[in-house]
C-alpha cells in the first residue's frame, strides 16, 4: 500500500484573490484577537477553493503570505482536513456520502451507478474535466440518504433517477456558483 | 419512499417542544419573526434581571447534560470554569456535528438560527465571556451563510455588540468552519482547528475550563445544550427538570436514520418510550417496507449495537425508554447509550459484518493518526474486517479483532479510540454467530445476508 | 530549577521518592533511575510539547493521592500526568501495563518494516530495545504494510518514513532551534508522515539535531550511511571551539578515523545539558568535522544506556580520561 503523488500535478500558476475576497480575509482577521489570525487559516482556504476549485503549492504559499505564517503550516492544515482539494478537480466535485446510515438505505449503488454513468471510478475525472466523483465520511445527512454534496449543496434522498437529473442539471450550467 | 422532511409538523408530534415548537413558522429564520414568537425574551431576562451566577444556578438546577454525547451535566461543566484576573474565557459552541447517525444540530441551525444565537448570548452572559464562537463543520457551509445573516441581524438590533440592551455587557459572536475532521468534534481538537491547525487532540490535562483557546479558558458546548438554555431560562430550571424521569431531565432532539418509515429530526421528552419511538404513529412509524427490526444503535455510530431482542426491552425485561440511564441499562453486555441521540435502524436485510467494517472505515479515515493505538488499531481492524465481510477471513480473526480492540481502549489520547473499538466489540459480542457464517460460508456470505440473529436461550 | 520548599512523596513500584510539585509521574521516575523508569518514545524533556502521543510509558495509577487515594481507571501517560502528594504508580510491577505495553509496542510495529539488519539506527534504536522487551515472536498483522519511498531531506539527512512512529520529535527540535520550520506532519490517521510537503531541503544550521531526537532510523545522517555498525565504533568525547554550538560532541571513532559525529547523550538518549543549556550540535561540527585534527579528543565516552553499544565496552567508569589520544 503506497500513496502515489504526482507532485507535478500539484503545481499551478499563481492567482490572487478577487478583491472581494480580500476584503474578507481583512475581515476575518478582525474577527479574533491580535495575533490571532492564524484562527482564519481555514476559511480563507475555503475561499481559495471555491475560487481556484482546488489548492495548488502556489496558493497555499499565496494564503500563507496573505496570513503572514509559514507555507509548512498551511500544508500542515489543507493535508489534514479533507475538505481540501490538493489535486486538479473537475467543475463539479460529486462527494457521496458512503458512511452507515447512507449505506443503509443504499449509498453503494448510488456511487456505482454514478461511476457508469459518468464511466470514471471513484477519485477521477471526466475526460471532459466537467465532474469529479469522491466520496465522503458522513455528511450529517442520515436520515436524508442516500445524499451527495457538490460545492457546499446537499442533494438528499437520490434515487438513480434523480442522480441522472443531477448530472443533466450540473452540465446544463443549472447549478452555477 | 421517505417522506421529506418539509412533511414532518412538529404541531402533531407528541410532547412539548422546547427547541423546535417555531420550526414551520414562516420567516422564523429572521430577527422579525423571531422576536414576535418571543424570541430573545431569555436574553432580555438574564441581563435585565438575573445575575451570571443566577443563570448559570438556573442551567445546574435544570440538569441539563450535554447533548453532544457524553452527557456530562452543563451546569457542573460551567461551574468548573476558571475565572483567573485580567484572562478573557471563552463559549465555543460545538456544531461540528459529524457523528454518524446525527443531524439534529443542522437541523436546528438551518430553520432556526437565531434560537442557537440566542442561547449564545445567555450562556456567554452567564460565564462572562465577550468573544465566542460557533464551531461549525466545513460541510456546513451553506449554515454558516446561515448563522452569520442572524448574527449580522442580531448586531444591528444591539443584541451583540457593545453595551448589549445598555447593560454595559459586551459581546461578539462569531462563526468559524472546520475543514472535514470528525475529530474536531473533540472539545481540544476543536479547540486547535479553531486556531487554526490542525484537528490533533490535546493532551489532558490542563482541561479547557483552565487551559482552552489560546491557552484561555475555555468552555465547549453542543448546539443544543446552547440552545436548551433559551427555554431554561425562560422558565426557570425547575419547571425544565419537571420533564424527563430521574437524571434524564428535558428534552432531547433525536435523529432517526436508517430503515425507517419516518426518519427525520424529533423532539422527545426524555422518558418516551423506544418502542413508541420506532413504532408510534407520531414518531418513526416503524420499519420501512414491512421489515423486520434486526438492530439499533440509539446513541450515534460510536455507541454499542443493540441486536432486535435488546431494543425494545432491557434484558430485564423491562420497557426500554429513551433515557440516559435505561438506554445504558445491561452495561456493555446488553445495553447502549443515548449518546448524541443519533438512532440508527437496521431491517433484516442489513448486513452487521459489513456495516461494521463501515463504521471501522470511518473511525480509521477519521483518526488524526497522534497516538499509535489509535493510528495503528483503527487501520488495523477495518483491513481485517475488509477482509470478513468479502469472504476473506478465518475465524482467527474475529478474536484478533477482539484483542486489538481491547488494546485501543483506555489507551489513547483521545475518546475516538473507544468509540472506535466499542461499536467493534458490540458487534461481535452480539452477532458473533453472524460474523463465524462470514467465515464459514464464505461464497454465501457474498450472495446474500444472514438475516436476523437468535435471541440466546435464557436471554 | 526553582524550589519551592515543599515537596511530594510518590511511590513507583515500592519505591518512595520525594519531588517537587508539578513534575510528571515519568521524571518522577527517572529520579529514581533504573528499571522502575518508564520507556518514551515521544517524550523528550528538553523539547517542550513533546509528549502523551506514543503511549508506550502508559503506567497504572493505583491509588491518586492521599486526599483521593481512588486508583485511576485508566492507564495514564506517565510523561504527561504530573503527580499528587501520596500517589501510588505500578510500572514494572503491574501486569495491566506489562500487556497494554506489549500492545502498544504490537502496534508500532505493525507498520515497521523490521529492517534491523539494513538500518543505522541499529543498537541504538529505541524501538529495537521496546521490541526485545515486550515484542512478540511471532506477528499476527497480516495485512500490507504501507510504505513510501526513502527521501532526502538536504544533503545530509535521510528520511525512511517507513520506519517511522510519528513521534513528533524532529517537528518539536525544528520549532525550538529553528526560525521557519520547513518539515511538519502531514496527511492524517495511518497517511500521516513527516514531510516538506514540497521538496524542500531542511537548511539549516541545526538540522542535524533531528537525527539526534529521532527515537528510530527515520531520520538517519547520510554521511554514516551504510559505513559501519555503531557497536564495531568506539565512543569519544571531543571537543572545539565552534562559534554556533557547545561545540562538545561525541566522536565515534574507528582505529584513528571519525566515522560520525554526535551530540552527548544522556541515560535516556536525551542530549546532555552543557553548561547548563541542552548541549545541541550545529551541522558543521555534525558533518563537516570528521577529522581527529579538528578535535580535541579529550576521552572515551561512556555509554550509559541499554544498547548493545554499551555491552561489554566500558563496564567501569573510567575516572581519569586520557587527553589527545593521538
Amino acid at each position: 500500500m503506497k500513496l502515489h503523488v504526482d507532485w507535478n500535478k500539484r503545481h499551478a500558476e499563481k492567482r490572487e484573490l478577487s478583491p472581494e475576497s480580500l476584503a474578507k480575509v481583512n475581515e476575518l482577521m478582525t474577527h479574533v484577537p491580535e495575533g490571532k489570525h492564524k484562527s482564519a487559516l481555514i476559511r480563507v482556504l475555503h475561499l481559495a477553493q471555491i475560487e481556484f476549485g482546488w489548492l495548488s503549492i502556489e496558493t497555499m504559499d499565496y494564503v500563507a503570505e496573505l496570513l503572514k505564517i509559514q507555507p509548512i503550516e498551511v500544508y500542515e492544515v489543507a493535508t489534514f482536513y479533507t475538505m481540501f482539494h490538493l489535486d486538479p478537480v473537475g467543475k463539479h466535485v460529486f462527494e457521496v456520502c458512503r458512511t452507515g446510515p447512507c449505506m443503509l438505505v443504499g449509498s453503494d449503488d448510488i456511487i456505482s451507478h454514478i461511476e457508469n454513468k459518468l464511466n470514471i471510478k471513484v477519485g477521477e475525472t471526466t475526460e471532459d474535466g466537467m465532474f469529479t466523483l469522491k466520496t465522503a465520511e458522513c455528511l450529517g445527512a442520515c436520515g436524508y440518504g442516500p445524499m451527495l454534496q457538490c460545492r457546499h449543496k446537499n442533494h438528499e434522498f437520490l434515487t438513480k433517477d434523480k442522480v441522472d437529473e443531477l448530472i443533466d442539471a450540473y452540465r446544463s450550467g443549472q447549478f452555477e456558483s | 419512499m421517505p417522506i421529506d422532511q418539509a412533511n414532518l409538523n412538529p404541531k402533531y408530534m407528541k410532547g412539548r417542544k422546547l427547541l423546535i415548537e417555531q420550526v414551520n413558522i414562516p420567516g422564523i429564520e429572521t430577527f422579525d419573526v423571531y422576536r414576535k414568537n418571543g424570541g430573545y425574551r431569555s436574553v432580555d431576562k438574564a441581563i435585565k434581571t438575573m445575575s451570571p451566577d443566577d443563570v448559570v444556578e438556573e442551567v445546574k438546577k435544570s440538569g441539563l447534560r450535554g447533548r453532544g454525547g457524553a452527557g456530562f451535566p452543563t451546569g457542573m461543566k460551567w461551574s468548573f470554569l476558571a475565572k483567573p484576573e485580567g484572562v478573557p474565557r471563552y463559549l465555543v459552541c460545538n456544531a461540528d456535528e459529524s457523528e454518524p447517525g446525527t443531524f439534529k444540530d443542522r437541523y436546528l441551525m438551518e430553520h432556526l438560527p437565531h434560537l442557537l444565537i440566542e442561547g449564545m448570548i445567555t450562556s456567554s452572559y452567564a460565564l462572562g465571556c465577550n468573544l465566542s464562537f460557533i464551531y461549525i463543520r466545513g460541510e456546513f457551509m451553506w449554515i454558516l451563510h446561515i448563522l452569520e445573516k442572524a448574527i449580522a441581524e442580531a448586531y444591528a438590533q444591539g443584541y451583540l455588540g457593545k453595551n448589549i440592551l445598555g447593560s454595559g455587557y459586551d459581546l461578539d459572536l462569531r462563526v468559524m468552519p472546520g475543514g472535514g475532521a470528525y475529530i474536531c468534534g473533540e472539545e481540544t481538537a476543536l479547540i486547535e482547528s479553531l486556531e487554526g491547525k490542525r484537528g490533533n487532540p490535546r493532551i489532558k490535562p490542563p482541561f479547557p475550563a483552565v487551559k482552552g483557546l489560546w491557552g484561555c479558558p475555555t468552555v465547549v458546548n453542543n448546539v443544543e445544550s446552547i440552545a436548551a438554555v433559551v427555554p431554561i431560562v425562560n422558565d426557570g430550571g425547575d419547571a425544565y427538570a419537571q420533564i424527563g424521569i430521574g437524571r434524564s431531565t428535558g428534552t432531547k432532539l433525536i435523529s432517526a436514520s436508517g430503515n425507517l418509515a419516518r426518519p427525520g429530526v424529533y423532539e422527545i421528552d426524555l422518558g418516551l418510550s423506544v418502542e413508541e419511538f420506532i413504532y408510534g404513529d407520531d414518531y418513526c412509524r416503524g420499519m420501512a417496507n414491512g421489515k423486520k427490526l434486526k438492530a439499533c444503535i440509539p446513541g450515534g455510530s460510536s455507541v454499542p449495537i443493540l441486536p432486535h431482542y435488546l431494543v425494545t426491552k432491557t434484558a430485564a425485561g423491562e420497557d426500554r425508554l429513551m433515557t440516559y440511564e435505561s438506554l445504558s441499562d445491561g452495561g456493555f453486555a446488553t445495553g447502549s447509550m443515548l449518546g448524541s441521540g443519533g438512532f440508527i435502524v437496521f431491517d433484516e436485510d442489513q448486513c452487521i459484518v459489513r456495516n461494521t467494517w463501515n463504521f471501522a472505515r470511518f473511525y480509521s479515515h477519521e483518526s488524526c493518526g497522534q497516538c499509535s493505538p489509535c493510528r495503528e488499531g483503527t487501520s488495523w481492524m477495518e483491513k481485517v474486517l475488509y477482509r470478513l465481510e468479502n469472504g476473506q477471513g478465518n475465524l482467527r480473526d474475529i478474536d484478533l479483532l477482539a484483542e486489538i480492540n481491547k488494546k485501543i481502549e483506555g489507551n489513547t489520547i483521545c475518546p475516538l479510540g473507544d468509540a472506535a473499538a466499542w461499536p467493534v466489540a458490540a458487534a461481535i459480542h452480539h452477532f458473533r454467530e453472524e460474523f463465524e457464517w462470514h467465515v464459514t460460508n464464505k461464497e454465501e456470505s457474498q450472495t446474500r445476508n444472514f438475516g436476523l440473529s437468535k435471541e440466546p436461550v435464557g436471554a | 530549577m526553582h524550589r519551592s520548599g515543599v515537596m511530594i512523596k510518590v511511590t513507583i513500584d515500592n519505591i518512595e521518592v520525594e519531588v517537587e510539585p508539578g513534575t510528571t509521574i515519568l521524571n518522577a521516575a527517572r529520579q529514581i533511575g533504573g528499571e522502575v523508569v518508564p520507556p518514551a518514545m515521544c517524550y523528550y524533556s528538553k523539547l517542550p510539547g513533546t509528549g502523551g502521543k506514543c503511549r508506550t510509558c502508559l503506567v497504572e495509577v493505583a491509588a491518586g493521592s492521599t486526599a483521593d487515594p481512588r486508583p485511576m481507571p485508566k492507564l495514564v501517560a506517565s510523561c504527561s500526568t504530573n503527580v499528587m502528594d501520596g500517589m501510588i504508580v505500578k510500572n514494572k510491577t503491574s501486569e495491566k501495563v506489562h500487556e497494554n505495553r506489549g500492545g502498544v509496542v504490537e502496534f508500532l510495529l505493525a507498520n515497521h518494516p523490521l529492517d534491523c539488519p539494513v538500518c543505522d539506527q541499529a543498537g541504538e534504536c529505541h524501538l529495537q530495545d521496546l521490541g526485545y522487551e515486550h515484542g512478540s515472536q511471532k506477528s499476527r498483522y497480516e495485512e500490507e504494510k504501507r510504505t513510501f519511498d526513502p527521501i532526502d531531506i538536504g544533503d545530509t539527512i535521510k528520511l525512511h518514513m517507513n520506519r517511522c512512529i510519528l513521534c513528533y520529535r524532529c517537528v518539536h527540535v525544528a520549532n525550538n532551534l529553528t526560525e521557519n520550520r520547513v518539515h511538519g506532519v502531514l496527511n492524517r490517521g495511518e497517511h500521516a508522515e513527516i514531510s516538506t510537503y514540497i521538496e524542500n531541503a531542511i537548511d539549516n544550521d541545526f538540522s542535524g539535531n533531528m537525527i539526534d531526537v529521532c527515537p528510530v532510523g527515520a531520520l538517519t545522517d547520510k554521511t554514516f550511511r551504510f559505513k559501519s555498525r555503531v557497536w564495531f565504533l568506539k565512543p569519544m568525547e571531543a571537543e572545539c571551539s565552534c562559534t554556533k554550538c557547545s561545540g562538545k560532541v561525541v566522536l565515534w571513532m574507528f582505529g584513528n578515523e571519525v566515522y560520525r559525529v554526535t551530540a552527548r547523550k544522556d541515560t535516556y538518549g536525551e542530549v546532555e545539558d552543557i553548561e547548563g543549556k541542552p548541549g545541541w550540535i550545529c551541522n558543521e561540527c555534525r558533518f563537516e568535522k570528521k577529522d581527529t585534527a579538528k578535535w580535541n579528543v579529550t576521552g572515551p565516552r561512556v555509554v550509559d544506556r541499554h544498547s548493545v553499544i554499551s555491552q561489554g565496552k566500558y563496564e567501569t567508569k573510567i575516572d581519569s580520561p586520557t587527553k589527545n589520544i593521538e
